[in-house]
């Protein structure tokens, strides 16, 4: 049966091909340590599970010594921008049928594969198929537009170049989020939000659950990490037992107050961070202050609805 | 209480810009010997969730098909074909995405977009393009403001779509949550509820999103030169 295990051999073959071009980067300034970063994180995907706790927590010091160091330079090896255009020109909207590939080819065998339960393992059928998506479109691409087999992966090693380190960011965050779940660090958050409602005030419950749940997300970075604290600490005693709010109005809106704050942290790397970098933003910030002007009206507007729709 | 000093640690690392792996990793270290463990177990368990949360770096995988279309003339591509367009402009184009993202997201596929790969190759350059046209020429704050722009409404159209699909994560937290409680609800009672908040986010970053477009339209009425 295709797993993620297949999935993980195919990232860890391409960070390693990364690495490898890296090293022979003339263009960067630092390509030997940028390409031991690139290396290490592909044997994290070909022999993670092997390695045990302990020498993955050794393989995350090295990753950080690297990066956090000062390590990672970034290579070059741009197209320049009248060659882009001439080829433009040429291959027309052929360019936009391969991008769709991927999107397409995940939608597709997010259905498919779930009608082979035996071949594909169902609960990554999204994932199995966007990294056959990848390998459809690198296949096809590479054909239709009579590129060598080296050029998306040299191309590919520029992007990760741009990224950094900042691709791995939301992997730490996760992490650190497990040392917090085990230093019990949300229900001592729980508890100093609960004491801070004023007695015996519906509104002021109400406000102080979905300011929580946001708050307590911007800290975490994940409304997961927040929402059962908050429920413990303020939604289940107060909001659903002693003002007999219901359930499924007070969680489901309160899940996206969370959200709300999600849209307003450094800590949710991988939806602001990253496309920072991505998308090659001076500020690294600079989503997020997007973010600002729809999350707040939003996070009002969540907690006026659980007052209006949660209480009879 | 003493376990809070890593956040405080998170909240002055981000603020004062130092290099976010090591305040990640200092974070880590404080908060496991505030709660009195060993260091060898906060390496063990940092070491164990970092193996385990691999699959968030999958995306990656992307990249090289990407870079393969950039070096081609995806963007510039892209470029074109808006400038045929008539009546196309940046803030429209975002409110079409932006409604495409809530609507997938909203029957469980949240995977087929995303930053990667359909907001760096697609998204950002076709809004980026079309907001060009519509100004007369962008200059360099506007641009990032576009991308970023692009970036946030896929965000948003992410976040306030997915909880109305009945099997995703979120959904399936608080059934089991509520469960521990002895509040049994089925997964439609919650899904139903993410309803109003999903177009009241419509709403709201699409009034922004018209007003982008007033904004870069009024440029070109106001006839700056471009930069």
């Amino acid at each position: 049966m295709i797993t993620l295990h297949w999935v993980y051999a195919l990232a860890g073959a391409i960070f390693a091909a990364f690495a490898l071009l890296g090293l022979r980067d003339a263009t960067n300034p630092r390509a030997r340590t940028t390409a031991a970063f690139w290396a290490l994180l592909a044997l994290s995907m070909w022999a993670g599970d092997a390695l045990g706790d302990i020498g993955n927590g050794v393989l995350v010091l090295g990753l950080v010594a690297l990066a956090g160091f000062g390590g990672l330079g970034r290579g070059d090896g741009a197209v320049p921008a009248p060659a882009r255009q001439a080829r433009a020109d040429r291959f027309g909207n052929r360019l936009f049928a391969i991008a769709l590939i991927i999107p397409v080819t995940a939608l597709a065998g997010t259905f498919l594969f779930k009608g082979l339960p035996g071949w594909v393992d169902p609960k990554q059928a999204t994932l199995i198929a966007l990294a056959l998506g990848v390998l459809i479109a690198l296949a096809v691409g590479c054909l239709w537009l009579r590129a060598g087999a080296t050029v998306p992966l040299q191309q590919g090693r520029r992007l990760m170049d741009q990224v950094g380190w900042a691709a791995i960011l939301p992997q730490m965050l996760a992490s650190l989020g497990a040392v917090f779940a085990l230093a019990g660090v949300g229900e001592v958050v729980g508890g100093l939000v609960s004491q801070a409602i004023p007695n015996g005030s519906l509104l002021g419950a109400v406000i102080a659950y979905g300011l929580g749940m946001a708050l307590f997300t911007i800290v975490m970075g994940n409304a997961f990490a927040a929402f059962p604290v908050m429920t413990a600490a303020i939604g289940v005693p107060l909001l659903i037992r002693t003002y007999h709010g219901d359930p499924a109005i007070v969680c489901a809106i309160g899940m996206l107050a969370g959200f709300c704050g999600t849209l307003l942290t450094p800590m949710a790397a991988n939806f602001n961070l990253v496309p920072a970098a991505l998308l090659e933003l001076k500020d690294r910030n600079g989503v997020i202050r997007q973010q600002v002007g729809t999350a707040l009206p939003l996070l009002a507007v969540s907690i006026a609805l659980i007052y209006w729709l949660a209480f009879p | 209480m003493w376990v809070l000093l890593g956040i405080a640690i998170i909240v002055a690392g981000f603020l004062l810009r130092f290099h976010p792996l090591l305040v990640i990793l200092a974070s880590a270290i404080v908060t496991g010997i505030a709660a009195g463990l060993d260091p060898l177990a906060i390496l063990a368990a940092f070491g164990k969730a970092f193996n385990d949360a691999r699959y968030v770096s999958i995306i990656w995988i992307v990249l090289p098909v990407v870079g393969l279309l950039e070096a081609h003339g995806l963007q510039e591509r892209a470029r074109g074909l808006i400038g045929a367009m008539r009546g196309a402009t940046a803030g429209r184009f975002l409110t079409f995405y932006l409604l495409l993202r809530q609507g997938l997201s909203a029957i469980g596929l949240t995977s087929v977009a995303g930053h990667p790969q359909t907001v760096r190759p697609l998204v950002a350059p076709i809004a980026e393009a079309a907001a060009d046209a519509q100004s007369g020429g962008l200059n360099d704050d506007e641009r990032e403001e576009v991308r970023a722009m692009a970036a946030a409404t896929d965000n948003v159209g992410l976040f306030f779509g997915e909880d109305i699909f009945l099997a995703i994560g979120s959904i399936l937290l608080i059934k089991g949550l509520l469960e521990q409680y002895g509040i049994i609800l089925e997964p439609l009672q919650l899904s139903v509820w993410a309803i109003p908040t999903a177009i009241a986010a419509f709403l709201i970053h699409g009034f922004r999103l018209w007003r982008l477009d007033r904004r870069l339209n009024a440029k070109r009425n106001r006839g700056e030169p471009a930069p």
